[in-house]
């Protein structure tokens, strides 16, 4: 920088040389410029008035809203409790709505980095024991409530948070037995990892859902609930297992040897030395397959479970609101939105401060 | 992979290394066959309760639904073993279709991603992130719901382009007419393909005995479209479009594909072209800056620059996301038991529950898609080996 001042050049406005820079930087740029603009007046305005405009937001039924010729979203004022919380009984609402709050709680917790160790693990025990006795009641004076009847947006969450806290360890000794150089404990590892990487998730499901009572000793059934968390658990270890490999593989040799020159045997190595180091270079990773594990919870409305999808289609079936299943759907859209955005963004602020 | 080197050590059996290792994979060993064992022996007493027959026997039974659209002659009257294999051919036909679109539209994104055009930049990102964000089954609804229901009627058909129809009975495309001498025209297409590889394998063993460049692309275009279009001129251009019309309330000619077949493939595609398109971005994002100065430096021209330079080594590095993309859509191919298209894992649940042969069906299942997702990675291996940096 100069010392003395000067007179700065005359110069366009900004705006205008932001628009040069940015929008009409070239013949094919400003062409693509026209042709999106052309488009976005021909799309936004009639949405907007889909949306807005001529939207309902408060209307008797669908037929009210379909006169006024834009979207229903009285449907949603009307039915949210119960694409919420489905079949949950009305005046319990409030433990499926604290449960919500709690597993999110968890997850956030579960992002910062002074509590990672003993203190999240121990967190998260109690969480799972907290959701259940408040979901399921029984004890404490809260009334029974049957598995049947979580559904919505705490059926998701248990799912898929549930599954991640349970699938975590399983994935890390999966991961490791992987790298083992015991042929009988990597063969396992492998069969396992790879069998339930080359199903797609709703096969697995399935198996859970038709199949797995077939294995049960007569006698025993065991909640379609639990099943299906199984399923998840399973499945979601077999990537997140992938992730951890991929932590373990970037850890040089010689923090295993000298691990091991310390005297360290192979269990301690691996919780002192090797896995803090692997586990948090696997962040990312396993943050991205929780995503897809979070947005699979969407699936089990195909084994009959009552997800916010199943939920939308009772409401849409309600001869009242018949026709507004994109107002319903766009409003699971935006929960599960809101839920893998965050975690998106979380996975990539750890990714710029490495 | 870095796998730890076994210690050494010599003392009593129960502290030496080996005969511990043995014993611990013995006992795991033992453990899952126990395990399997009682699942088995359930298994067992179950179905004799349940009073099913175990064996694959079924197979060979009258199916006795209709699958619609089929790709080869099929009636109710067929087996179930043939119903499968009905249902394969249009997972495999999902499949492909759907690959090649969210190719070329996932190539689009990452470009767009990339674009000094500010706009442009900002849609492509807020495609990506919606459609990343959002659950696909959910998507694969909207689609489907949008065709089957906020579609109108044949009579008051979309044409969102010239001969292409959307109404709630799907959609009507154009075909060309079958015409004898195609087959002509593809045998000229044939040979136009093999001397161009020749000719590629001339030029490059020229090129390295000589150094002389020669043409391959501009030549080996021309030997493509050349001998075909001659031949299809010398023929009479004999093309017509087998175009949709409306007769009474129903499309007649073309192609008429259905409201879940259009919902699938458009709902695969637009999902997994997000992916594609952030794995492209990614792929030239990681090839350093240094590498198209030195190529400008070098005196190559800016589209030589992209095309020799950049987009080689952004395969390299694309082609293992790539995979694992490809072998998703083929999963999630699955998902249109939702929307009731009968690809092989709907045709093998109806086959399911009409018989009730739950472990058979689920393990032919298991094993087709298995197979599918091992023979598409060895594929997609072959060609990452080809394109791999071989270092020194």
């Amino acid at each position: 920088m100069a010392e003395t001042a000067q007179a700065a050049p005359a110069r366009p406005p900004s705006a205008f040389r932001w628009l040069r820079a940015n929008l009409f930087n070239t013949p094919l740029s400003s062409a693509l410029t026209l042709l999106v603009l052309y488009v976005l007046i021909k799309v936004v305005p009639p949405l907007v008035d889909w949306a807005i405009v001529n939207a309902s937001f408060t209307a008797p039924n669908e037929q009210a809203c379909a006169a006024r010729g834009g979207a229903c979203w009285a449907f949603i004022a009307e039915w949210y409790r119960f694409i919420l919380f489905g079949r949950y009984p009305h005046d319990e609402q409030w433990r499926p709505a604290i449960t919500v709050l709690l597993l999110i709680v968890s997850l956030v917790a579960s992002c910062d980095r002074r509590l990672w160790g003993r203190p999240l693990a121990l967190l998260w025990a109690a969480g799972v024991i907290a959701v259940i006795v408040l979901m399921g009641g029984g004890v404490l004076g809260l009334p029974w409530v049957d598995t049947d009847q979580w559904n919505g947006l705490p059926l998701a969450l248990i799912l898929a948070v549930g599954g991640l806290a349970l699938a975590f360890p399983l994935a890390v000794a999966l991961a490791l037995g992987r790298q083992s150089y015991m042929l009988g404990i990597r063969a396992f590892s492998v069969a396992y990892i790879e069998f339930f990487r080359g199903l797609p998730f709703i096969i697995v499901l399935f198996m859970a859902a038709v199949l797995f009572p077939l294995f049960l000793p007569p006698g025993v059934s065991i909640a379609k609930l639990w099943r299906v968390e199984v399923a998840f658990i399973l499945f979601l270890a077999a990537y997140l297992a992938e992730a951890v490999r991929g932590g373990l593989q970037a850890i040089p040799r010689g923090q295993y040897e000298a691990a091991a020159a310390l005297g360290l045997g192979y269990w301690r190595q691996m919780r002192l030395v090797i896995l803090p180091q692997a586990l948090r270079i696997a962040i990312p990773p396993l943050v991205g397959t929780f995503i897809g594990g979070f947005k699979d919870t969407a699936l089990v409305i195909i084994v009959g479970l009552f997800d916010l999808l199943q939920d939308v289609a009772v409401g849409t079936n309600d001869p009242s609101w018949r026709g507004a299943y994109i107002e319903g759907y766009a409003f699971v859209a935006a929960i599960y939105f809101v839920f893998c955005y965050a975690m998106s963004r979380y996975s990539r602020s750890l990714e710029a401060r490495r | 992979m870095s796998v730890p080197s076994r210690p050494l050590g010599r003392s009593a059996w129960w502290n030496d290394e080996r005969s511990r290792e043995l014993l611990f994979q013995a006992l795991i060993v033992a453990a899952v066959i126990a395990i399997l064992a009682y699942l088995g022996h359930n298994a067992t007493v179950n179905l004799r309760r349940q009073g099913i027959g175990f064996g694959f026997g079924f197979l060979g039974h009258e199916a006795g639904f209709e699958i619609s659209p089929a790709l080869i002659p099929y009636t109710p009257a067929d087996s179930y073993a043939y119903a499968m294999l009905v249902g394969l051919l249009n997972t495999l036909l999902v499949a492909a279709i759907g690959i090649v679109f969210a190719t070329v539209l996932g190539l689009v994104v990452g470009l767009l991603r990339l674009s000094g055009n500010w706009l442009v930049a900002r849609l492509a990102l807020g495609y990506v992130e919606l459609i990343r964000n959002t659950p696909l089954v959910l998507q694969l609804f909207v689609w489907w719901k949008l065709l089957q229901i906020s579609a109108p009627g044949p009579r008051a058909a979309w044409q969102v382009l010239p001969g292409v129809f959307v109404s709630n009975r799907g959609v009507a495309l154009p075909v060309p007419e079958y015409d004898p001498g195609f087959r002509w025209v593809l045998a000229a297409l044939v040979v136009g393909m093999l001397a161009s590889i020749a000719l590629a394998r001339w030029a490059r063993w020229r090129q390295e005995r000589t150094g002389q460049p020669f043409p391959v692309l501009a030549t080996a275009l021309a030997l493509i479209v050349l001998p075909p279009a001659i031949v299809f001129v010398a023929l009479g251009a004999p093309f017509r479009l087998d175009m949709p019309q409306l007769v009474g309330f129903n499309f007649k000619g073309g192609v008429t594909v259905t409201p879940e077949f259009a919902a699938l493939v458009v709902g695969l595609v637009v999902y997994t072209a997000a992916f594609i398109g952030e794995i492209v971005r990614g792929g030239i994002q990681a090839v350093s800056r240094g590498q198209s100065e030195a190529a400008l430096a070098l005196g190559l021209k800016r589209r030589h620059v992209l095309r020799l330079v950049v987009l080689p080594q952004a395969v390299r590095t694309m082609i293992p996301p790539l995979t694992s993309e490809y072998l998703n859509l083929t999963k999630n191919s699955t998902l249109a038991v939702a929307i009731g298209f009968a690809e092989f894992f709907s045709v093998a649940n109806t086959i399911l529950n009409q018989t009730g042969q739950a472990i058979e069906a689920m393990t032919l299942i298991a094993a087709v898609y298995l197979s599918l997702s091992l023979g598409l990675s060895l594929l997609m291996n072959v060609y990452n080996r080809r394109v791999a940096l071989v270092e020194r």
